[in-house]
């Protein structure tokens, strides 16, 4: 049913956690769908992604899409960020299953959700 | 070594009711319909299987129909039912946490004008009797109740909702798939007019399973052709599947105390370690009145599909309600007819223990669940808001 690279990035998610002091917070989904994505972002003046933690409620591609979203966007600067697609982080799994796709677009608005925290924090200290 | 935990989902057929099959599709492969004499022995084998049915259940052989199995004799037994009784009335009273085969059969008739009164269920899963009593109408002409639930093992009052019928003066369906080889079952004593069972669910092969109609209870027959079955099933007997059920129902109650005294301290024990070493849980189901290998626990922070998953990697096959499992992306309907919310019943894992499991395999589930279950919280932002 799912592709290995979906089975790999579940059962070995990469950058789970917890950034204290993150610059960028953002939290999509809801409990009673069966999905809560929750990513944190470490942005430098550079406006790059210096590091990234997520934590996940949801289902194996819920795990391996935000798992691999954080991948892609780690070391990116936050407008390069604001470009990844669902499609893409689908792709990079070698594809979900059609009723899984939903997984992939949560990923996608859970990077979007914490850079317009960022820049409404930025916003707020300017 | 593959720790099977989804008994309820279909079991090892016994290798020596295999061998006792295997005759039946080579050497003595004949019709049992035909009169010459190799047929007639197959026919009368083919009888003394459906003896061995009806004797587990204290029915007669001559009120035990053949099937291909529990979908199919739901079907019969419901659609059937109502097409053989339609003048009678149009009214039927059902469960809302019955196998799909029984509410589709429902819905299905509702479309052809049959009015369906589904009845609630109480947290444990236990229809309420006094519902039933005020749910019977002038023109209700069948109650179907399930014995025992799929998923959270819950064991309906049958014995009471058969009276309740009778009392009525309408008929009582039972689906027993379930519970076939869990639970003692005397359609004479539990009031019981129709029974759909299943073999593979008692270690006996998939493809077959039995209605008992009991004499007197009219039933149309839902596919057409030749008269097998005393016209209420036609079509070819499969012969070896028949012979295979017989055995297997008959094993199932001879080794009936031993078993399930067996398989029911490996849940109570499976129970007990869960409840100790694993917090912010909820067991599903009634704790006692419950099929015996049945254990179902809904862990809270985290989804179904996703612990199913992990487990599986170990090589443990268990079964989920989470709605990731399912084509419509709802969690199961007999979660939540028991009440449960849905990010509750996204959580929730189904162990079926079966004869063959050992008590060191349900050692290494529970450790396993133990660390999957913390795996899968610490990677959750559901169980960090909450502590």
């Amino acid at each position: 049913m799912y592709s290995d690279k979906v089975m790999d990035h579940f059962e070995h998610p990469r950058n789970v956690g917890v950034i204290e002091d993150a610059d960028g917070v953002g939290t999509v989904g809801n409990p009673v769908c069966g999905d809560v994505m929750k990513m944190y972002l470490k942005i430098d003046d550079n406006e790059v992604i210096t590091d990234v933690k997520f934590k996940t409620f949801g289902c194996a591609s819920a795990i391996a899409t935000s798992s691999m979203a954080t991948e892609m966007i780690k070391g990116k600067t936050v407008d390069e960020a604001l470009e990844l697609t669902n499609k893409a982080v689908a792709a990079a799994l070698d594809g979900l299953p059609p009723v899984k796709m939903h997984c992939s677009v949560l990923a996608e608005e859970a990077v979007k959700a914490a850079i317009e925290d960022y820049r409404d924090k930025k916003l707020k200290e300017n | 070594m593959i720790k099977y935990f989804d008994n309820a989902a279909t079991t090892a057929l016994d290798k020596d009711i295999l061998d006792k099959m295997m005759e039946y599709f080579t050497d003595r492969y004949f019709n049992p319909s035909s009169i010459y004499t190799p047929s007639i022995s197959v026919h009368k084998d083919v009888e003394e299987s459906r003896k061995r049915v009806a004797d587990a259940i204290n029915a007669k052989a001559e009120e035990i129909y053949f099937t291909s199995g529990g979908s199919e004799s739901d079907n019969l037994a419901i659609k059937g039912f109502a097409y053989a009784n339609r003048k009678k009335g149009k009214h039927i009273i059902t469960s809302c946490i019955e196998h799909p085969a029984i509410i589709n059969s429902c819905k299905s008739l509702e479309k052809e004008g049959f009015e369906i009164t589904y009845l609630s269920v109480d947290e444990n899963g236990f229809i309420k009797l006094d519902e039933l009593e005020n749910s019977i109408r002038e023109d209700t002409i069948l109650i179907s109740v399930m014995t025992a639930n799929n998923e959270i093992g819950t064991i309906e009052p049958i014995k009471e909702i058969g009276r309740i019928a009778h009392e009525h003066g309408i008929k009582f369906h039972t689906d027993a798939v379930q519970a076939i080889g869990s639970v003692k079952i005397d359609v004479e004593d539990m009031n019981i007019d129709m029974l759909s069972m299943s073999g593979h669910k008692f270690y006996g092969p998939k493809g077959v399973g039995a209605l008992y109609i009991r004499k007197g209870t009219n039933v149309t027959r839902m596919n057409d052709g030749g008269h097998q079955e005393r016209d209420k099933r036609s079509g070819t007997e499969n012969v070896p599947g028949i012979i295979g059920i017989g055995y297997a129902i008959e094993t199932a109650y001879k080794d009936f105390d031993k078993n399930v005294k067996k398989i029911t301290e490996l849940r109570d024990y499976y129970i007990s370690e869960i409840e100790k070493r694993i917090p912010d849980i909820k067991l599903n189901g009634d704790r006692t009145k419950r099929l015996p290998g049945n254990a179902n626990f809904s862990f809270k922070y985290i989804e179904g599909e996703s612990i199913m998953l992990l487990l599986d990697q170990k090589g443990i096959c268990v079964s989920t309600g989470s709605a990731c499992s399912s084509k419509t992306l709802e969690p199961s309907y007999v979660l939540l007819s028991i009440g449960l919310p849905h990010e509750i019943a996204h959580g929730s894992i189904r162990v079926s223990i079966g004869k063959h499991n050992t008590k060191e395999e349900v050692d290494y589930l529970i450790d396993s669940m133990v660390e999957v279950v913390s795996k899968l919280r610490d990677m959750s932002p559901l169980c960090e808001e909450e502590k």
